[in-house]
């Protein structure tokens, strides 16, 4: 991400019109897929969070052993935290590749001037 | 008390004194006082964040809890983690962009409305006050017992040393002894998770084997159950623990002392590393305990379970591991708390005195002194209430904190971020429909009333079922934004479209 300082002294001196930075396609289509991304996987890790607390409370199958004494309760446990740095990882992966459209957005539709010329 | 305890306990006072010393020599400004002047680095804010998420409850209580319950203890490990992919997906680097010393100002950032202010800052404050009463009453009882201090003095001790660390050296001085206070918490539980497994021969399955028999519940030790058995509750608990983090504001505040979302983003991965080794080593810790000191000595010391990672260190680490063990949950303690002093004080002195009395044209130096009477404020309130708490039981406060973070804030923060045709009415309706129906529903619960004596705040029957209320209370900060924002005309899609460029770009005018 660029340095805040920087767009601060390059900033116009007129308030920039955020509504047309808004409606401009580049900020859109990054919007999108901002969405597209977290969306699907904020539903996902909520799923597969509250799964386990209902699958424990209203069912026993997870109880079965699997490796020696750990039964799939546990492993569903385990399963938590791997899920939880996994995301982790695939979320900062795609955040860095957000950053460059960013930084393409506020040069092309605010630091030009013209807050939200034809992308 | 032994010599080892008193050294190593005086060592920490004196370390973290020497931190606010030099922390109050670069406390300037009063960016430098709520943020650290937002000079901390993506690892370092990563490390505080866990040393002032960490508390005694997640050291002591879930240790204990998973030792005395077994599977049932660890539902708060997965719980308290998985809240961190809420902070990092949804909230951080949104919150990072909009804010800058509280809750309020990125709420404010939409809505420039003295109501909404104070509304957020009530928030804060409840939670902040509630948190701290638990913790310092915990700490009362559980300094009691590792150092053989009577109560009061004990409350005493944490409440002047968090009063002079926040006072003198304001978030530089907090942020360094959670910095401190994460990495002993770490050491002390590697250290123990390792002795324990060393007895198994780091073979898991072979310590699984043991926990099978270890215990009064015998293979039931294995299974969920043994302490929840309402499917309702669990759940309601389940979602307290997942969404309440991303509306804990001493928590929210650490984004602000990083330089922009991208080292906030840094902050939380590093937080949710170090957070999730945390939580998988408390299993090593409960089952450890579980077999090398056995329920009725836990229990038999503390019926909550609290001192089971101490009496393990006892057990398997000796005298000087005791020690150690004690210290660092001392040092746990005071990061915590230190830490919402300094929310709570930042609701008072910027957003009530600096923003709303004083319309924010006080002078920075006004401003200094406003937060620094704050802090003293809230220490001392908060010191005189955890005195009088001496005989409650309080343990509740904790998951009620959480509820109003998951029932208020969040759902003002999301819509805040994400909701184009929010405005002013749906905040206000938002953050006070949860905020009162959490408090509402926990004083009409199984945690303020029960039959039985002793095991709550009164005597009687519960009206409202569960313990956490979050199932009810959450869907009703959410609804009540949304029913005030629909039944105002009031919208503001200019606001909006800055906000969000703002809130996902990072872009800042000059002088904003």
């Amino acid at each position: 991400m660029p340095n805040v300082s920087e767009h601060q002294t390059n900033a116009n001196r007129t308030t920039v019109d955020y509504e047309k930075v808004v409606e401009s396609g580049q900020f859109k289509q990054f919007m999108q897929n901002k969405r597209k991304f977290i969306i699907p996987f904020t539903i996902f890790f909520l799923i597969f969070y509250f799964l386990l607390p209902v699958l424990t409370s209203y069912t026993t199958f997870l109880n079965t052993p699997v490796i020696g004494d750990i039964s799939w309760v546990w492993l569903f446990a385990f399963a938590q935290f791997i899920m939880t740095w996994v995301l982790c990882t695939i979320y900062v992966k795609k955040a860095n590749a957000f950053d460059e459209q960013v930084e393409r957005i506020i040069e092309d539709q605010i630091d030009d001037g013209d807050g939200g010329k034809a992308s | 008390m032994s010599a080892t305890v008193i050294i190593l306990f005086l060592a920490i006072v004196a370390l973290t004194l020497a931190i606010t010393f030099w922390a109050s020599k670069q406390t300037q400004t009063t960016g430098d006082f709520y943020t650290a002047g937002g000079g901390l680095t993506g690892f370092q804010n990563g490390l505080a964040i866990s040393g002032d998420y960490l508390s005694a409850a997640s050291f002591l209580g879930i240790a204990g809890s998973i030792a005395l319950f077994g599977f049932d203890g660890f539902f708060y490990s997965i719980g308290f983690l998985i809240a961190y992919l809420v902070v990092l997906f949804l909230v951080a680097e949104p919150l990072r962009n909009l804010g800058k010393y509280t809750i309020a100002d990125m709420i404010n950032s939409r809505f420039d409305a003295k109501k909404v202010r104070g509304a957020a800052a009530l928030s804060t404050i409840t939670i902040s006050l509630f948190y701290m009463i638990a913790q310092l009453v915990g700490a009362g009882a559980l300094i009691q017992l590792l150092f053989d201090i009577p109560y009061t003095i004990a409350v005493l001790i944490v409440g002047v040393m968090m009063t002079i660390y926040v006072l003198f050296g304001g978030m530089v001085a907090t942020s360094w002894v959670q910095i401190v206070k994460a990495v002993l918490l770490m050491a002390g539980m590697l250290i123990l998770s390792f002795l324990v497994l060393m007895h198994f021969n780091f073979n898991i399955g072979a310590m699984f084997n043991e926990a099978k028999t270890a215990t009064a519940h015998g293979a039931d030790y294995l299974n969920p159950g043994l302490k929840y058995t309402e499917p309702l509750g669990t759940i309601s608990l389940m979602l307290a623990l997942v969404l309440g983090t991303a509306g804990l504001p001493h928590i929210l505040m650490r984004f602000f002392t990083v330089k922009d979302a991208k080292t906030a983003r840094k902050s939380v991965v590093t937080a949710t590393w170090i957070i999730g080794a945390f939580y998988i080593l408390t299993l090593f810790l409960g089952f450890g305990a579980a077999i090398f000191v056995g329920d009725a000595t836990i229990t038999e010391a503390n019926p909550g379970g609290n001192m089971a990672a101490p009496l393990l260190a006892e057990a398997i680490g000796g005298e000087f591991l005791f020690a150690f063990i004690s210290a660092v949950a001392f040092a746990t303690i005071l990061a915590v708390v230190a830490g919402l002093v300094l929310s709570g004080a930042s609701a008072f002195a910027h957003d009530l005195y600096g923003q709303i009395i004083k319309k924010g044209k006080a002078s920075d130096k006004q401003q200094m002194l406003a937060a620094r009477y704050a802090a003293l404020g809230v220490s001392a309130l908060s010191i005189v209430l955890s005195l009088f708490a001496q005989y409650l039981n309080v343990a509740f406060l904790v998951s009620l904190a959480f509820c109003i973070g998951a029932s208020a804030n969040l759902p003002v923060i999301l819509y805040t971020v994400y909701w184009k045709r929010f405005n002013t009415t749906g905040a206000i309706t938002a953050l006070l429909s949860g905020l009162i129906s959490a408090l509402v529903l926990v004083s009409m619960s199984p945690s303020v009333f029960s039959p039985v004596e002793g095991e709550a705040l009164f005597i009687g029957d519960p009206i409202f079922p569960l313990t956490n209320p979050a199932l009810v209370s959450v869907p009703l900060g959410f609804l009540g934004g949304y029913l005030g924002t629909m039944f105002s005309k009031e919208t503001d899609a200019k606001r909006y479209a800055e906000v969000k460029v703002k809130a996902h770009t990072g872009y800042r005018e000059t002088g904003s």
